[in-house]
């Protein structure tokens, strides 16, 4: 038994250095890097304390950047998941060809988010010379002229231009959360509150909704994680933009630290990233392992 | 039908319609030639079908520098196939041992894993980089299967948990009473039951490894290393490329991930619903 202990550590030991080294040492690297003064090829581990982060909250680049996830998130969290439950809802209505629907809304989840980038950089592309193409040239022929619009290439509208090719992209995930969740409700809570009167909205309202409350905690936290570090949608669509206006953190620290060898600025970056992250993700993961436990 | 049925089936198609949209797009234009591609009928059918664009996207076109992304591909393929299977092997033992073989501070560890699941890659690029360069894994294909291998470790870890503690705890006890070691418990019992979760596993890894993209750009800097998604960008970012090609290319590129969505969807839903149901 004693010698079963001892293999059984293991097993499980080169994952525990592996994810040491390479999670836990190399944030402590990072960090590290954040608060010297190394800003070309060659490495200097000259001591310079928070002046990087200093001059990072004054960096214009820096503050849009900020601001543009700010909007990213709060209207991809809110689209992706009013869209996400709306046809979660809508599907359990008994729809007839429904594994079709629920095939073609999940689709994009299979596909990267480079591929998306660059098929929304054509449908959502303004033309050159005011000629409209893409979504504009189908609003053109659809009588909706009045949609139209200069999206990504708009700084007024920029980032939210890159919302629709990101809920495109996710609210489906959305939706099959909050499906497997509906389904996972026992029928005789629906039944009783029909009996008692309540009407189909009634039922969504009062039952459903609330009983989903743990999925759309879970959609909060995979989609906010996301929307919080992401790079290749925004890299492969738009770029940092016109004027920096689609500008993402984590595009800003590919920039400055892998194009403009601005290394120690670059970590100071990665090292925000990581706290908006945690933020977010921490109480979560205490919060679930802890009811785990009690389970 | 009621009205209210014909209200609820017009929402579904209209969202199916924008799901469908940009696959629309890519098809029509990829099958169209280049005399064919114009701003103005790009919504329209192909007049003819060709593959010209799709032969052009995979070969390239050398007299225009132009890099065809078959290399890529199968660079994408070298790339995923050993890392899919060694991530698979790797969260397999973690599984067994954090739920059959539980030491003090299991959960903890487990924790801790996890937190690798969520964290931006930004704040690990940079020793990473280093690291990689000292080991002389820089800018190589081994080096990319390395890294997926390591950053799959908390997901893969998770699903095959989450699947080991469905097992009963006391088939693994009475094997112990009877005798069995640790890896005969393994081999024995717990490997032949595993198949499913190793088929939500691989999906998963096999989606997002081909998917990936940062780790890509920064650890393989080299076009011929290149896994195709960063080639794909290079494609569409040049400006001489028409735009029959980008969309002929995004379809290679999505090309892998969608038939095993489409032929191995069941174990692809599992697999979402596992890497986003953490906890709750």
């Amino acid at each position: 038994m004693k010698k079963d202990r001892l293999i059984s550590i293991l097993f499980i030991l080169p994952s525990i250095i592996l994810i040491a080294i390479f999670v836990y040492f190399f944030i402590g690297w990072t960090s590290w890097v954040s608060l010297v003064n190394w800003k070309d090829i060659f490495p200097d581990f000259t001591f310079v304390g928070l002046r990087n982060y200093i001059r990072l909250f004054q960096n214009y680049r820096f503050t849009i950047s900020l601001q543009n996830t700010v909007v990213f998130t709060a209207l991809f969290l809110i689209a992706s998941i009013t869209i996400g439950l709306l046809l979660a809802i809508l599907l359990d209505r008994k729809v007839r060809f429904e594994s079709v629907f629920r095939t073609i809304y999940l689709f994009p989840m299979a596909v990267s988010f480079v591929v998306t980038g660059v098929v929304w950089r054509w449908i959502l592309n303004p033309g050159p010379g005011g000629e409209s193409v893409g979504i504009n040239l189908l609003f053109e022929k659809i009588g909706l002229s009045f949609l139209k619009s200069g999206w990504y290439t708009d700084p007024n509208i920029g980032i939210k231009a890159v919302v629709i090719a990101a809920v495109w992209q996710m609210s489906g995930y959305v939706m099959a959360m909050y499906l497997a969740g509906i389904r996972g409700i026992p029928t005789e809570l629906y039944e009783a509150a029909q009996l008692d009167g309540a009407n189909t909205m009634q039922v969504y309202r009062y039952i459903v909704i609330p009983l989903l409350r743990p999925i759309t905690l879970g959609a909060v936290i995979i989609l906010g994680h996301i929307s919080l570090k992401i790079f290749d949608l925004v890299f492969a669509m738009t770029g940092s933009g016109i004027g920096f206006s689609c500008d993402v953190p984590a595009l800003f620290m590919y920039d400055t630290t892998f194009r403009g060898n601005y290394f120690s600025q670059g970590a100071a970056v990665a090292i925000m990233l990581l706290l908006f992250v945690a933020v977010l993700i921490v109480p979560y993961l205490i919060h679930s392992i802890r009811t785990e436990v009690r389970r | 039908m009621k009205p209210r049925r014909i209200v609820l089936y017009a929402v579904l198609v209209i969202f199916a319609i924008f799901y469908l949209m940009p696959i629309y797009v890519l098809f029509v234009t990829g099958l169209k030639s280049f005399q064919q591609v114009s701003l103005r009928e790009m919504w329209n059918l192909p007049k003819s079908i060709t593959f010209e664009s799709f032969v052009r996207a995979w070969k390239g076109d050398p007299s225009r520098g132009l890099r065809g992304l078959s290399q890529n591909f199968m660079n994408s393929v070298y790339l995923v196939i050993p890392a899919t299977l060694i991530s698979a092997m790797l969260g397999s033992m973690n599984g067994y041992v954090l739920t059959k073989w539980k030491f003090k501070g299991a959960n903890a560890v487990f924790a801790i894993l996890l937190f690798g699941m969520f964290i931006p890659y930004q704040s690990i690029l940079i020793p990473l980089v280093q690291l990689l360069q000292k080991i002389k894994l820089y800018g190589s294909i081994p080096g990319l299967i390395f890294v997926h291998c390591v950053y799959g470790i908390p997901i893969t870890t998770l699903i095959f948990r989450n699947y080991y503690s469905t097992i009963p705890t006391d088939i693994v006890e009475a094997s112990k009473i009877d005798g069995a070691n640790f890896t005969k418990i393994y081999t024995k019992i717990i490997l032949p039951v595993s198949m499913p979760a190793f088929a939500v596993v691989m999906i998963w890894q096999f989606t997002s490894i081909w998917n990936d993209f940062l780790f890509g750009l920064i650890v393989a800097p080299n076009p011929s290393v290149q896994p195709i998604t960063v080639a794909l960008n290079n494609l569409a970012g040049s400006y001489f490329v028409e735009w029959n090609i980008q969309m002929a290319g995004a379809l290679i590129t999505a090309l892998p991930t969608l038939l095993v969505y489409i032929f191995l969807g069941r174990f692809f839903m599992r697999g979402l619903l596992a890497g986003s149901l953490a906890g709750t």
